[in-house]
């Protein structure tokens, strides 16, 4: 998946090429922070959730939260990395007002987790691309710095403070800022499998920082990084490395040297620009922290965590496309959310015709939730899929026409019935009697003579309006393969 | 002389007498704060203890007068005490003898404060103190240092200075501090009473403001071994909110008196080790004399008396002033005045930073964090920070060595009597004072100091050190030695 | 052998904790540090190849904590210990010459004030 560069960048995509490794941070579902048991609530009052220890009140100490290190176990076995049985928090010491301790604490020599692959694509001969991810650690949240509620003041809210993290390290293995969008959306829904978190990107729980350094083509030393800050989606992301990319190559032309700095994405005038930094800000004094004794984990445990991961989006998806003959772009959108899949794999052993069940799901099913504004969970409240395999039944053994089973979904939909009721009550059986679909004919040749005629003397695409007119009459209960049958007998004498 | 006891009892007898119904709450705590008074514990003379509310001890005593509260055990019934202020408090303010956190009250308590609460203590006032802890004299506090009620002249040692001069004055018979490097034992043998480090772990750091995470430990300070046992037994044991406090059973430390074996001969199946690193050619001939009278009492006592060797000793100071410097300049980066504190507002937030840590912090403060944080800024850290704790392992394996030759060692507490005011100026030189006492610190083993015997009228201490957990034996020796001294300790 | 401790180590060392040193004290402090760590030698000559580093006494692992439970109590407001506080925020002064900021309000802290460099959580060194 070399995909082909972004117009900025073209012009320098023989002679240079980009060179990026990702940190992602991602915040974990964990009820509570990471060492206290302040609530982790999104838009609670300013301060609201904090605490002695969180506000680092003299005295305050951290303990650790056990369901945060059970969701970062998941999530760095789930991106194929080796957990350590023992790992350390270390203190990284700066000051920021939204840093209340003056040090986060972290991992630092000794992390959660190394060494794990995110497979990003294919390469154009159909090698698998896979970028490695260095390591996995934890880390706690710092609060939010507000500099423009108040004229005269800074705003601190310390409700993030101390919220779990895991920071994710990507080798600089990336290629181009396709390949950075799709270790993004890997990574993503990786952890959202495995439910360490809701990943989203708007509302703060993922966050990306970008290394990017460039070389001449078929050179393997690294140049210098330049580090990008302040990105706030996946597209803002492969924007900001195509402006870096192409900034760098500028430089590179003109024989300038490029400095190692941290720059930060303008996402309004599209433009990254240096954030100014005092030279000694980066003396982070790590030490092993004192408070926290290290984490031991057995590795019967971390076996048994390993056991109990749902199953992961590449494996889903290979297995839906054996086991239910679906192509890659349907697998694709059916495990873009895991719940989709579930929803399309019981429709499909319910009813038994899996491209049937396939087709409506990744249909009617994705148009009528986007059409209501409908969530899943929603939809699946209204239209379970025990009931749209009975519909999909129904239009199977012909007791409803394609038409009238689409009439009878939309019905589903709207108010949460199963559909033999609405069959029932509406009376959008398949009519299959002869009678009664003969005389719907006869009443529509006799209303369209003209189309009849000119029908009659070879005009054969206007079958499908005669068709359609009958079908029409009938509400949509004319089996169509008899109307066109019984048409084609009254008008050709067959 | 000793300590004159309040109402002529131990804090235990007192503690019996409350919880019976036979003595007031009340008449104790007024006991104490008369006593005060008389010595004058405040800023008028000894300035031992900075804070406290006569009118909210007086009203705490009396609720405990008034509830029935008859089935609940109650060992400290009424027993009026004096914590370090560098220890979370309701009420009292916590100011770690700075200006830092001048007039700043805890909106939380100590668990170490909790648990003697609900054991009936009241709370009578703040100890006096070493700025954040950093001291070997109590005249590095802001609000001014603390004389010694044996010799007002003089040191009362520290950073514990105003808790050891509390119980020395009488006016409390037992008080917390903490210990980093001594900072309980070496006041409390300045002082003439008994000051226990716990095993690091024993006690909960919940709402100890931290100076050296690895090695602050809150300890205990009374008049007698008995008084600072119970004390201990109260505060010790697991703590959910201090994940470095130990996962270890708190025994009975109490009777301190074993019922079996010869009352004539009580340590005859104990070994006591003498190390000879702690004691030079330059220990003080008459100290010296009294810490060998000592050292015959335990063998009369029955104990086997044998000399043994920590190779390492002579590393504990420089060790200790690498690592403790470095814990602390990190932990006490969140004294910036943004959340709580005082804060000397400037021009944007890193000035506001530097001013308020410049007039917060004094001389010797500074000198710390600067020394911690340039021993852990990169190109310092490997030679420093990393030889430092390398350095200290080999300190705590002498003592695993040692420890499976015999049962309790037996040491100088100090190197020197108790200083006059003033006289230690040169900061390496106070460091030194910690010499015989930083090891256990370093080690995590604990270690008490007792009273031995006086030169010049100056009390000197015999320190005790056992190993892991090992303060039934600890006690155990100090108690028979504290019987067989009798007066001879104040003398 | 040892570095001297030197006035440009102090100012650099004291930038990093944030403590505004007057000027006029540094030469002392300079001298005072050096000192300290002068006594500090006697640890580079100890043989410590086979040594474990005591990172912590205190052995079995740090303990874990439910995610549930009651939110730590504070006795009274928080207003009652912050220096300054608005509308349930703590207020810390800006640059006098910060003039309306480009901050965004979302996930990101939002641009900083030019002075104000921040490093947040991000990055292993």
């Amino acid at each position: 998946m070399s995909a082909p560069a972004a117009p900025a960048s073209r012009a320098w995509a023989d002679r240079y090429e980009m060179v990026v490794g990702l940190e992602v941070h991602v915040q974990l579902a964990t009820a509570t922070k990471l060492f206290c048991n302040c609530p982790t609530t999104f838009a609670a009052p300013p301060n609201a959730n904090t605490c002695p220890v969180c506000l680092a009140l003299p005295g305050t100490l951290p303990t650790l939260n056990a369901h945060a290190v059970e969701l970062a176990v998941r999530a760095a076995l789930a991106l194929g990395c080796t957990v350590h049985p023992l790992s350390v928090f270390a203190r990284k010491n700066y000051f920021y007002p939204d840093l209340p301790k003056g040090y986060q604490i972290s991992q630092f020599d000794r992390p959660l987790a190394t060494g794990g692959q995110v497979a990003i694509g294919e390469s154009p001969e159909g090698a698998p691309l896979v970028a490695a991810v260095t390591r996995v650690h934890l880390e706690e949240d710092a609060g939010r710095s507000i500099h423009d509620r108040f004229d005269d003041a800074t705003a601190v809210d310390l409700n993030r403070a101390g919220v779990p993290l895991i920071e994710i390290v990507g080798e600089p293995d990336l290629r181009s800022s396709a390949e950075a969008g799709a270790y993004l959306r890997v990574v993503r829904q990786v952890v959202q499998y495995v439910g360490a978190s809701a990943a989203n990107m708007e509302e703060g729980s993922l966050r990306v920082d970008a290394n990017v350094s460039t070389r001449r083509r078929g050179d393997t030393g690294l140049g210098t990084k330049v580090e990008i800050k302040n990105m706030n989606s996946f597209s803002a992301v492969e924007r900001a490395l195509e402006v870096e990319f192409a900034r760098q190559c500028a430089l590179r032309e003109a024989r300038r040297p490029i400095a190692q700095q941290t720059m930060l994405w303008d996402a309004t005038s599209e433009t990254v620009r240096p954030a100014r930094s005092k030279e000694d800000s980066h003396d982070y004094r790590y030490f092993a922290d004192p408070d926290l004794p290290p984490l031991v984990l057995t590795s019967e445990w971390i076996e048994a965590r390993r056991a109990a991961l749902p199953e992961l989006p590449a494996a889903r998806r290979a297995r839906l496309r054996e086991q239910f003959a679906l192509g890659g772009r349907e697998t694709e959108v059916l495990t873009g959310d895991p719940r989709l899949a579930d929803y399309f794999e019981s429709v499909a052993r319910v009813h038994g015709d899996a491209r049937a069940a396939a087709n409506w799901v990744l249909r009617d099913v994705l148009a009528a939730m986007n059409d209501a504004g409908l969530s899943l969970a929603e939809f699946e409240l209204r239209v379970r899929p025990a009931d749209l395999a009975a519909l999909l039944d129904l239009v199977r053994d012909g007791s409803l026409s394609h038409t009238a089973g689409a009439r009878v979904f939309a019905a589903m939909v709207r108010t949460g019935e199963p559909p033999s009721r609405i069959v029932e009550r509406e009376g959008l059986r398949q009519v299959t009697d002869d009678a009664q679909l003969g005389a719907w004919v006869d009443a529509v040749l006799a209303a369209h003579a003209d189309e009849v005629r000119r029908f009659a003397a070879g005009e054969r695409k206007l079958q499908g309006f005669l068709v359609g007119q009958v079908m029409k009459r009938s509400g949509g209960t004319a089996d169509p393969r008899r109307v066109t049958a019984l048409l084609l007998e009254r008008v050709d004498g067959r | 002389m000793s300590p004159t006891p309040l109402l002529g009892r131990t804090a235990a007898a007192l503690a019996e007498a409350v919880a019976a119904g036979v003595l007031p709450a009340g008449d104790v705590v007024r006991a104490s704060l008369d006593r005060a008074r008389a010595v004058g514990a405040g800023p008028e003379w000894l300035n031992a203890v900075l804070w406290t509310d006569a009118d909210a001890a007086l009203e705490e005593a009396a609720r405990l007068d008034a509830a029935p509260g008859a089935d609940l055990p109650r060992p400290l019934a009424g027993v009026p005490v004096v914590v370090k202020d560098n220890i979370a408090t309701h009420r009292l303010p916590t100011t770690c003898g700075s200006r830092m956190l001048e007039g700043y009250v805890s909106p939380y308590e100590a668990t170490a404060v909790a648990r003697l609460r609900a054991a009936g203590a009241v709370l009578v006032g703040k100890g006096n103190m070493d700025e954040f802890a950093m001291g070997s004299s109590t005249e590095h506090s802001a609000y001014g240092a603390t004389r010694n009620p044996i010799d007002p002249a003089r040191v009362p040692g520290g950073s514990s200075g105003g808790s050891a001069a509390a119980v020395a004055a009488g006016v409390v018979p037992i008080a917390l501090g903490s210990e980093t490097g001594g900072s309980v034992r070496q006041p409390a043998a300045f002082c003439g009473v008994v000051g226990i480090k716990p095993t690091y772990g024993r006690v909960s750091r919940h709402g100890l403001v931290a100076y050296a995470s690895s090695l602050d430990q809150i300890g205990v300070l009374a008049a007698t071994v008995d008084d600072a046992a119970l004390a201990l037994e109260v505060i010790a044991g697991r703590d959910p909110l201090d994940a470095t406090s130990a996962d270890h059973p708190v025994p009975r430390l109490r009777p301190v008196d074993a019922p079996d074996g010869d009352a004539a001969r009580p340590l005859a199946a104990l070994s006591v080790g003498v190390p000879r690193e702690y004691f030079p050619p330059s220990l003080e001939p008459r100290m010296r004399a009294r810490l060998d009278r000592a050292v015959d009492h335990l063998r009369e006592l029955g104990a086997t008396v044998r000399d043994v060797s920590l190779p390492h000793t002579a590393l504990a100071v420089p060790t200790y002033y690498v690592l403790a410097p470095a814990e602390a300049s990190s932990n006490l980066a969140r004294f910036d005045g943004v959340r709580y504190g005082r804060r000397i507002a400037g021009d944007g937030v890193q000035a506001t930073y530097e001013r308020t840590r410049s007039q917060g912090f004094g001389p010797e403060v500074t000198r710390r964090i600067l020394l911690g944080t340039y021993v852990l800024s990169a190109g310092y850290h490997e030679a420093y920070y990393r030889k430092a704790q390398e350095v200290r392992a080999l300190i705590a394996l002498d003592f695993a060595n040692v420890f499976a030759d015999v049962d309790v060692l037996f040491t100088p507490t100090t190197p020197t009597l108790a200083f006059p005011l003033g006289a230690v100026s040169d900061p390496y030189e106070m460091y030194l004072s910690d010499v015989f006492t930083a090891t256990a610190n370093l080690a995590g083993v604990p270690a008490m100091s007792v009273p031995v015997g006086r030169v010049d009228g100056l009390p000197v201490g015999g320190q005790l050190i056992a190993p892991y957990f090992g303060e039934p034996v600890m006690l155990r020796v100090a108690a028979a030695l504290e019987r067989a001294l009798g007066e001879e300790a104040h003398r | 052998m040892r570095k001297q401790v030197t006035e440009a180590d102090v100012r650099h060392v004291a930038a990093l904790a944030r403590l505004g040193l007057d000027a006029a004290r540094i030469p002392a402090l300079a001298r005072e540090l050096d000192a300290i760590l002068d006594h500090m030698t006697v640890l580079s000559r100890v043989k410590t190849e086979d040594v474990q580093p005591v990172t912590g006494v205190g052995a079995g692992g740090t303990p874990l904590r439910a995610d549930d439970g009651e939110q730590y109590p504070l006795a009274g407001d928080r207003a009652a210990f912050a220096p300054a506080m608005r509308d349930g925020f703590f207020l810390v002064p800006r640059l006098a010459s910060h003039g309306g900021s480009a901050g965004a309000g979302g996930p990101a802290t939002g641009a900083a004030p030019a002075d104000e460099p921040r490093a947040p959580g991000g990055g292993t060194s």
